[in-house]
Parts: structure tokens; C-alpha cells; sequence
């Protein structure tokens, strides 16, 4: 227990250090996305990595907590600090709802329905032009601010999105370790099982999906407050693809592994934009190289990979 | 001796250096186009025309003895992407104007950027709402949505029709100029009988022409890109509705003519002066360059320029007229290019001011209609 909160602060710690090593330059503005992509990554794979559960529409639940929040304090004037806890609490209600009747169906059938919950929401965005602007989107939304200090610059941001990056990070590291969490790895690995022991597993998944969902509209409404803008093709099928892809890739059931997925796949674009028409090729190849010799994803085959290296050399030592 | 040895070095190595610095500082533009992705459609001519033009100026020596350096990323249509490179063309690239993104929405994102970090933004993008109200660092060259309405309904007042339908795709270019054939009809004396929209991949569009047809309209207007307005005019072909259709100019390019085939005899629509570069009178203030640019485009794609990529020539060659005005930083380009009267480009004869960041006239577009295969100017 102690080990792991030594990690999670020299962690933090390395966040809060970090932009002083990048001058504020453009990377700083991919750095603020990354927290924003590792808190969608953690919402997905508490749901996904622990209770089993797969969801391909949680851009949509991004989308609402972003259009919500910018709704509200465009249009409605509120402040953003009241309409953030406000857009959670409607995500977070509405995902309770659906979740019901959704999280009764398994494997394939959960995949579909909640990809059709996705594009419905994306739907929404579109057609509902007197709300939220139609395709071409919602702009003037305001800044955070906290005492005077408007949220404005991206190093700025960066603190503001990490503090709460990190804050979900730690809650769900103590979830993932709590009752709670051993009880989502149980209905994971066998429902019935898990019922046999006392694990309501049917409004347990309830729950976690909508704690998840209440994580992602969080992520959104943070996005639409930095960016100011927001528009429905963000928030399209390939998003929430793009979320489960950093949820595999970094670790499936691994609290830092999202950590991982969402920073190489959101900083992994920019350092292959040097190879021009190419770049999405190479992108792809690499993943596939990544899931092929690291299905456990990078959190487990970094250190496989890196004990490989070492173990091998050690034995041409010996020889 | 030694000392004028020592001398002779110094002078020079200071020439040397004098020499290499003012050359080598090329004036960084940076351009943010939709080269993939769903808008594709309208990045990569763009690409092409700035990459184009940019070579063709700095062949010709540059603008006052400085090279031109563009730097274009892609940011495939996605706002979110748009907002990041932009920083890092401001940040990283530290270019002195920036010129696109391709698509309104990416453009309205794009728009806090370019203001807080005060570099001009040249888009090139139709939506009215990117220059209304007026942003001080915030142009465009592509024609308002509200000319192209305009053009179509001037003709049918002109020829006594006051009834019309509308279909309009539901993205970002459909909800523009919906709101526009809204707004205006009731200034021309026409009215709106029916109101329709039509997803972006929709690959029939039976459904919503049979509730047209029923709604005795005397013009059917479509507004959307390829290929959907392309599936609309062979359905309405395959319906045997007579009523004439109108289009935006989203689809005047050869392609459209393609796509729908047949069926694209007799439609009318407002364009951009391109797509008839050759057929315009020798009077017309535009041809000197719709000519240049269909030709090098001709010669370095082997393809025929479009409007699309004509936003981005005019664009650069904006840039390229501050430039040669003394211009060399973004507020003193931004400057200059308030300043810009009556340059005749691709997208219309522009004229800049204070109070107007759009600058084109009704003139920027004009009425044409499909005949064999071809553009035919309608008088």
C-alpha cells in the first residue's frame, strides 16, 4: 500500500515539474490534451479493464459533458464552475438510466448498443441547431477561473486539467484497491460466480458505468472550457474508438496504463508529423506491433521487455 | 600590412555575415488545411495552389528580395487538431500569418488562437460568422454564403418565381446556407414551402423529393458538397420532377458534372468566375488571373484548379501584396491587408476595410448553368 502511494507522488510530482522543461512551447498544448485524453482513458477502463463491461460511446458522454457545459455558459450565462457539476450530474443520471436496461446485455450486443448510444448523442449535436449550433458548432464559451486567474494560457491549463487528472487518478487507484474494485474484477472474470459470493452485479455495473460516464462528461466539460469552442466532430465514433484503442494499448485494468495509452497516442501523431503523407501508416504499423507483442499492453511489456534485454545480457555475461 | 590584412578579413566577414542574414530569413506563412479526412475535398486543392503559387514567387526571386517559407500541416478536418497547430505554428514554426483552415468549424476554433496570439488569419472558409461580426486579426477569401444565396434568388425574381423548396445537407456548409435562404427569401418576395434536410452519407434522397413534389414548388434549391447534391439530381431525374433545380456553389467543379451525369443537364448554380475563366469578357478585372492560375494549375497537377484552391491563392497572394507593401511582421501584415483594395483574384475583386474583413462583392459570383457536359454562363 505504501509502495503504491510513493509511486503515485513521485508521479505527481513528475507532472508538476514537467512544463518547466518545455518552455511553454507548443508540446505544452499536446500535454494539456493528454490529461484530458488519460482522464477518458481511466473512465473507460474502470469500466472496461475492471468490471469487463465494453463501452464504444463514450465520446458521447464526452460530448454531452462538453456541450452542456458550453450550452449553459453561453447561452444561459451560468458560471462554469456550476454548470461543471451540473453537466455530471445530467450525464451522470442519464448513463444511470440507459445503463440498466444496456448493461443486461453481454459481449457483441453490449458493443452495438452502446455504439448506438454514441451516434444518437452525435446525432443530437448535429440537429439540434438552436441549441447547440448545428455541425459548425458553439463558440465564445468562457475560461475557468479561480480567484481573478482566468484559466487562458496553456501552462496554465496544463495545471488546471493535471490537478484534476491527477485527482481522478488517485480516486480510481483507490477504487481499483477498495472492496469495490475486487468485487468489479469479480463480475468481470465470472458473473455468476461473483452473485454466488454476494456481489450485486447488476446494479454494481450500473454503477461503475455511470461513475464512468460521469468521469467523461468531467474530461469534457474541461475540454470545452480550454478549448472555448466546441463542434460534434469531435466527438464522432472514431473518438470513442480512439479511447478504447488508448485504454488496450496502454493496459487493459491498469490505472497508470491509461496513463501511458493516452499520452503515446496523443503525442505519437506529433512526432511522426515529420514523415508527411506517411505518417498515418507508420502510426498504424506501430500499433499493431504493439498489440501483437505486448497484449497486455505497454505497462505490463515495458518492464517484460525491458527484464528480456536485461536477462539476456546477463546470460552472455555468464557465458 | 598585418593590420591591413586583419582589416580586409574583417570587413570581410562582416559583408559575409550582412549578406547571409538578410538573405536567409525567409518570411514563415503558415497554412492549415483539411488534406484528409471528410473535407478533403477542399484541403488538398488548397494545399496544392498555396504549395504552388509560394514556388512560383520565390522562382520569380520572392517579394523584395525575400523568399516566401510556407509551413502546412493537415489537420483532417478535426477542430481539435486545427486549435493545436495552429499553436504550433505560432508557437514552434513562428509563422507571421496563418492561412486557412479549410472548414468553418475548424476556422470559429481557430479564431480565439489567432486573436490572443494576435497573428493574422487569412481562412478560407464560406461561413458568414468568421468576419460578422469583424475580429481584428480575422480575414477571409471565400465568398459569404449569403452572395451565393443572393444570386440564385435575384434570378428568380427576376423570372417571376416566388415558391421554393429547400434541401440542405446537415453539415457545417448546409446549416450556412440554410440560415441564409431563410433569412433572405422574404426580402426578394419569395417564400419557403418546404424545408429539408439530408445526412452527409445519405445515399438516397427518394424520401425527401417525394415530399417536395408534393409541395408544389416553382424552384427546388439544394445546398450541400459532393456527392450528395450529385445522388439528389438523379433521384429528382428518376422522380421525373420537372421543377428546376437550383445548386450551391459547393459543387461547381467538374467532379459534380461527373458524378451526376445526365442528370446534371440544365441545373443552374452561382460559381466562383473559375469555372469559366475562358468564356469571361476581356473587360473583367479577374481574368488576368483566373487565367494564370487555371494554367499553372494545369501545368503542375495536370488537373483543373478549382475555387477551392483559388481561396488559397488569393490568400497567399494577399500575404504576398502586404509583403511587398513593407509588411514583414504579422501586425504590420495585418495592417496591410485592412489596406487591400480592389485586388482582383480568383474568389472576386476583394476590398478590405475595418469594417468589412470579407471584402467581396455580388460580382464575386456568377450564375451558371450545365449544358453538354460543361459551364455555361446565364445571363
Amino acid at each position: 500500500m505504501k509502495r503504491d502511494l510513493l509511486l503515485f507522488i513521485a508521479f505527481a510530482l513528475l507532472i508538476m515539474v514537467a512544463p518547466h522543461f518545455f518552455h511553454g512551447g507548443y508540446l505544452m498544448n499536446v500535454l494539456v490534451f493528454v490529461g484530458i485524453n488519460t482522464m477518458l482513458a481511466i473512465a473507460l477502463n474502470l469500466l472496461l479493464g475492471y468490471a469487463g463491461q465494453i463501452s464504444l460511446g463514450h465520446a458521447g458522454f464526452f460530448g454531452l459533458g462538453a456541450y452542456i457545459s458550453g450550452v449553459l455558459t453561453t447561452t444561459y450565462a451560468l458560471n462554469p464552475w456550476s454548470a461543471m457539476p451540473l453537466a455530471a450530474l445530467v450525464v451522470g443520471c442519464l448513463a444511470y438510466l440507459i445503463g440498466f436496461p444496456i448493461l443486461k446485455l453481454k459481449g457483441h450486443y453490449l458493443a452495438m448498443a452502446t455504439l448506438g448510444l454514441g451516434i444518437i448523442i452525435y446525432i443530437v449535436f448535429n440537429e439540434t441547431v438552436d441549441l447547440t449550433g448545428g455541425p459548425s458548432g458553439l463558440s465564445g464559451i468562457p475560461n475557468l477561473e479561480v480567484a481573478g486567474v482566468v484559466f487562458d494560457s496553456d501552462v496554465k491549463n496544463y495545471y488546471l486539467i493535471w490537478g484534476v487528472t491527477l485527482a481522478v487518478m488517485l480516486f480510481s487507484l483507490n477504487l481499483a484497491n477498495s472492496r469495490i474494485g475486487r468485487a468489479l474484477r469479480a463480475v468481470h472474470d465470472s458473473e455468476v460466480a461473483a452473485q454466488v459470493l454476494g456481489v450485486n452485479s447488476r446494479v454494481l455495473k450500473v454503477q461503475i458505468f455511470a461513475l464512468s460516464a460521469v468521469i467523461s462528461s468531467l474530461a469534457g466539460s474541461l475540454y470545452a472550457h480550454t478549448m472555448t469552442f466546441v463542434s460534434p466532430a469531435s466527438f464522432g465514433f472514431n473518438f470513442s474508438i480512439e479511447v478504447l484503442t488508448m485504454v488496450v494499448i496502454g493496459g487493459l485494468g491498469s490505472i497508470y496504463g491509461s496513463f501511458l495509452g493516452a499520452a503515446l497516442l496523443t503525442l505519437l501523431p506529433e512526432f511522426l508529423r515529420g514523415a508527411n503523407d506517411y505518417d498515418i501508416i507508420i502510426y498504424g504499423a506501430l500499433l499493431m506491433i504493439m498489440v501483437m507483442f505486448m497484449p497486455g499492453g505497454l505497462v505490463r511489456g515495458i518492464p517484460a521487455l525491458y527484464r528480456k534485454i536485461f536477462k539476456q545480457k546477463g546470460e552472455g555475461d555468464n557465458a | 600590412m598585418n593590420f591591413k590584412v586583419m582589416n580586409f578579413i574583417l570587413a570581410a566577414v562582416t559583408l559575409l555575415f550582412s549578406t547571409t542574414v538578410f538573405a536567409a530569413a525567409p518570411i514563415k506563412i503558415g497554412a492549415l488545411f483539411a488534406v484528409t479526412g471528410p473535407a478533403a475535398f477542399l484541403g488538398e486543392p488548397e494545399r496544392n495552389s498555396a504549395k504552388m503559387v509560394i514556388d512560383e514567387i520565390n522562382k520569380s526571386g520572392g517579394v523584395k528580395g525575400r523568399k516566401l517559407e510556407l509551413v502546412v500541416y493537415d489537420t483532417a478536418g478535426d477542430a481539435t487538431k486545427a486549435v493545436q497547430l495552429a499553436t504550433k505554428l505560432i508557437k514552434d514554426d513562428k509563422v507571421v500569418a496563418i492561412i486557412g483552415p479549410s472548414t468553418t468549424g475548424e476556422t470559429m476554433a481557430v479564431i480565439p488562437v489567432a486573436e490572443k496570439e494576435q497573428i493574422p488569419l487569412i481562412s478560407c472558409s464560406a461561413g458568414s460568422k468568421i468576419t460578422d461580426p469583424v475580429k481584428r486579426w480575422v480575414f477571409k477569401t471565400a465568398q459569404n454564403d449569403a452572395l451565393a444565396v443572393g444570386k440564385i434568388f435575384e434570378h428568380l425574381q427576376k423570372n417571376r418565381m416566388t415558391k421554393v423548396s429547400i434541401l440542405t445537407v446537415s453539415d457545417g456548409f448546409g446549416a450556412s446556407g440554410r440560415e441564409q435562404l431563410k433569412q433572405q427569401a422574404a426580402k426578394y418576395g419569395i417564400s419557403i414551402v418546404s424545408d429539408d434536410t439530408y445526412g452527409p452519407k445519405d445515399t438516397d434522397m427518394t424520401a425527401q423529393l417525394t415530399k417536395i413534389r408534393g409541395a408544389h414548388a416553382q424552384a427546388i434549391i439544394c445546398w450541400g458538397t459532393n456527392p450528395g447534391p450529385a445522388v439528389i439530381a438523379k433521384n429528382a431525374r428518376q422522380l421525373g420532377i420537372k421543377t428546376p433545380l437550383f445548386m450551391s456553389h459547393g459543387v461547381s467543379s467538374k467532379k459534380f458534372i461527373e458524378l451526376a451525369g445526365e442528370a446534371a443537364e440544365g441545373i443552374k448554380l452561382p460559381s466562383g468566375k473559375v469555372v469559366v475563366a475562358d468564356m469571361l469578357s476581356g473587360s473583367d478585372k479577374q481574368k488576368k488571373s483566373l487565367m494564370a492560375f487555371v494554367k499553372d494549375y494545369q501545368k503542375h497537377y495536370r488537373a483543373e484548379g478549382d475555387h477551392f484552391g483559388g481561396h488559397a491563392w488569393d490568400a497567399v497572394m494577399l500575404i504576398r501584396n502586404a509583403v511587398e507593401k513593407g509588411a514583414d511582421t504579422a501586425a504590420a501584415i495585418r495592417d496591410q491587408l485592412e489596406k487591400t483594395r480592389n485586388f482582383a483574384g480568383i474568389g472576386g475583386s476583394f476590398n478590405y476595410s475595418g469594417q468589412d474583413h470579407a471584402g467581396l462583392g455580388k460580382d464575386a459570383f456568377v450564375l451558371v448553368e450545365i449544358k453538354n457536359k460543361d459551364w455555361v454562363i446565364v445571363k
